[in-house]
């Protein structure tokens, strides 16, 4: 008790904690559907092509959120048709587009700033790094991905359940798939700053696979991702602050703890009931 | 009765390439119609086709005023991420009702009714809250038509139903769609690979290979050129045994 007053009386912890559980939730929420529909990578994708646009804002002195949303969104929308007409596999393609992005940030740095700290926190994270606008905008894109997930609930089960029947049915896909692709872009660049280019898309991934684990109905699962991001997030901040570790990778860990507690928790039961 | 869709001299396919060239047939109520023809004959670009999702690219397709009203249900061919799919029975067949809602953003009492109806209907009942991804193949199968019928009364779409599924799985598969298409009267389409198997279920056949190359009632087509090139000898005497 005595030590959540303590990292509460930090107003740059306040700002992480606020601003972290909120990226957290949405990357939860959204990570089932691309779990589901097997674009996992695509959030590993992302987080390079947003380290590299990043790299790049800041060797130029742009500002680095208003060039990196709007590089990244283009690249979820690209990898995303890349998935539909598939000449290139998109797994390859998805490696492909991370790779480059991430050696054009590092040589952007390297040519301009030289690898600084500022790099290593791009890379690893850095609890500092949310900004009282970052905190604006996670409210913003938060409110947005819950009324997603409220009102076109049904809508976005059935694109996720079966894209075709979904596209057969009147569903206008491609918007909700442009949608989630965006939605899943900000997150990311959002994330990308606390939790690291690396480790971001362990945000999206995590909850969702962990859910799955022991939960049968799809609105089981996004609740309980929802809520299970949320809560590792703030037992990895806790964590972290406590044992002076960087954020992002302990919140990973406590992320990996939980799958592997569900995972044994499922084995239980199925013992059970055999 | 008008025929529910009418294709004249139509063309199908994606950027100048046409998968489907000059066909003409006429599905009408009641009709079993199956789609047979070997890979990339333009089967599944033909039915994205008559499911409106495709314009045609030259020539014309006419749907009756009463199917476009009634809707037309769809049976998509499985993909290996929904095989795996954490989502109850009931989820599955509910979602179906999509199409009639509109923008609605929930699902109404009559929507949750018609979900049970046609889960009874295909015997899923007891069913309802397991999760799809435990269930067999047969039953899998059985969900998506529950699903499928939650959208119409008229008329199924089937792209290659029976594809891994086991024999014994097809037949039964083929006993339900028989039911539906006799019974209560839905006009079913069906694409397959099964030529053995669909001949003696479906009263009327379209061979493609880009062309029609055959579209007529099964009897005639054992005994054309196309049927028995495909077919091989000594189906004759097998077709439609019940009749």
């Amino acid at each position: 008790m005595a030590m959540i007053r303590e990292m509460l009386s930090y107003p740059f912890l306040v700002r992480a904690l606020i601003g972290g559980v909120l990226v957290s939730l949405c990357a939860a929420l959204l990570g089932v559907s691309l779990v589901l529909k097997r674009y996992s990578m695509i959030g590993d994708g992302l987080s390079h092509v947003s380290f590299g646009a990043l790299s790049v804002a800041v060797a130029v002195g742009w500002q680095p959120l208003a060039v990196s949303v709007p590089v990244v969104a283009l690249a979820a929308f690209l990898l995303l048709r890349l998935t539909e007409n598939s000449r290139i596999k998109s797994d390859a393609a998805i490696a492909m587009i991370s790779a480059s992005a991430l050696a054009l940030g590092i040589v952007v740095t390297s040519l301009t700033t030289g690898m600084t700290t500022d790099v290593s926190s791009y890379m690893f994270g850095s609890i500092l790094a949310m900004s009282r606008q970052d905190v604006f905008l996670g409210v913003i894109l938060s409110a947005v991905v819950l009324c997603l997930f409220v009102f076109c609930y049904n809508k976005i089960f059935a694109i996720t359940f079966d894209e075709n029947f979904a596209r057969a049915t009147g569903i206008r896909v491609r918007f909700y798939n442009s949608l989630i692709a965006v939605l899943t872009a900000v997150t990311i660049v959002l994330g990308m700053r606390m939790m690291g280019a690396m480790l971001i898309s362990s945000l999206v991934i995590f909850p969702a696979l962990t859910a799955m684990r022991i939960f049968k109905s799809f609105r089981s699962v996004v609740v309980c991702s929802g809520i299970l991001s949320v809560v590792c997030f703030c037992i990895g901040i806790g964590a972290s602050y406590r044992l002076s570790t960087p954020a992002g990778a302990s919140v990973v860990l406590v992320n990996l703890a939980a799958y592997g507690l569900f995972t044994l928790a499922s084995r239980l039961c199925a013992r059970k009931y055999k | 009765m008008k025929p529910f869709i009418v294709c004249e001299h139509a063309d199908f396919g994606y950027e100048n390439q046409d998968a489907v060239i000059d066909l003409s047939i006429a599905i009408e109520p009641g009709d079993y119609l199956c789609i047979v023809g070997a890979n990339g004959s333009g089967k599944s670009t033909l039915v994205k086709g008559l499911l409106g999702l495709l314009a045609p690219t030259a020539g014309t397709l006419t749907v009756s005023e009463q199917l476009r009203q009634g809707g037309i249900g769809y049976l998509p061919q499985q993909t290996a991420a929904q095989r795996d799919f954490p989502a109850t029975v009931y989820e599955a067949v509910l979602s179906g009702t999509l199409s009639r809602r509109g923008n609605r953003p929930f699902y109404s009492l009559k929507e949750k009714r018609l979900a049970k109806q046609s889960m009874e209907r295909m015997g899923i009942t007891q069913l309802r809250a397991k999760c799809y991804r435990e269930l067999s193949g047969g039953q899998q199968q059985r969900v998506l038509i529950a699903r499928a019928l939650c959208a119409t009364e008229q008329m199924l779409i089937l792209d290659e139903p029976v594809t891994g599924l086991d024999p014994s799985a097809i037949q039964e598969f083929y006993h339900l769609v028989r039911e539906l298409n006799q019974r209560d009267g839905i006009t079913v389409v069906m694409v397959s690979h099964d030529v053995r198997g669909v001949i003696r279920e479906a009263n009327k056949i379209l061979h493609m290979q880009q062309r029609a190359l055959f579209f007529g009632t099964a009897a005639d087509y054992v005994q054309s050129e196309a049927g028995k090139r495909f077919l091989g000898e000594g189906i004759l005497e097998e077709v439609r045994p019940w009749q």
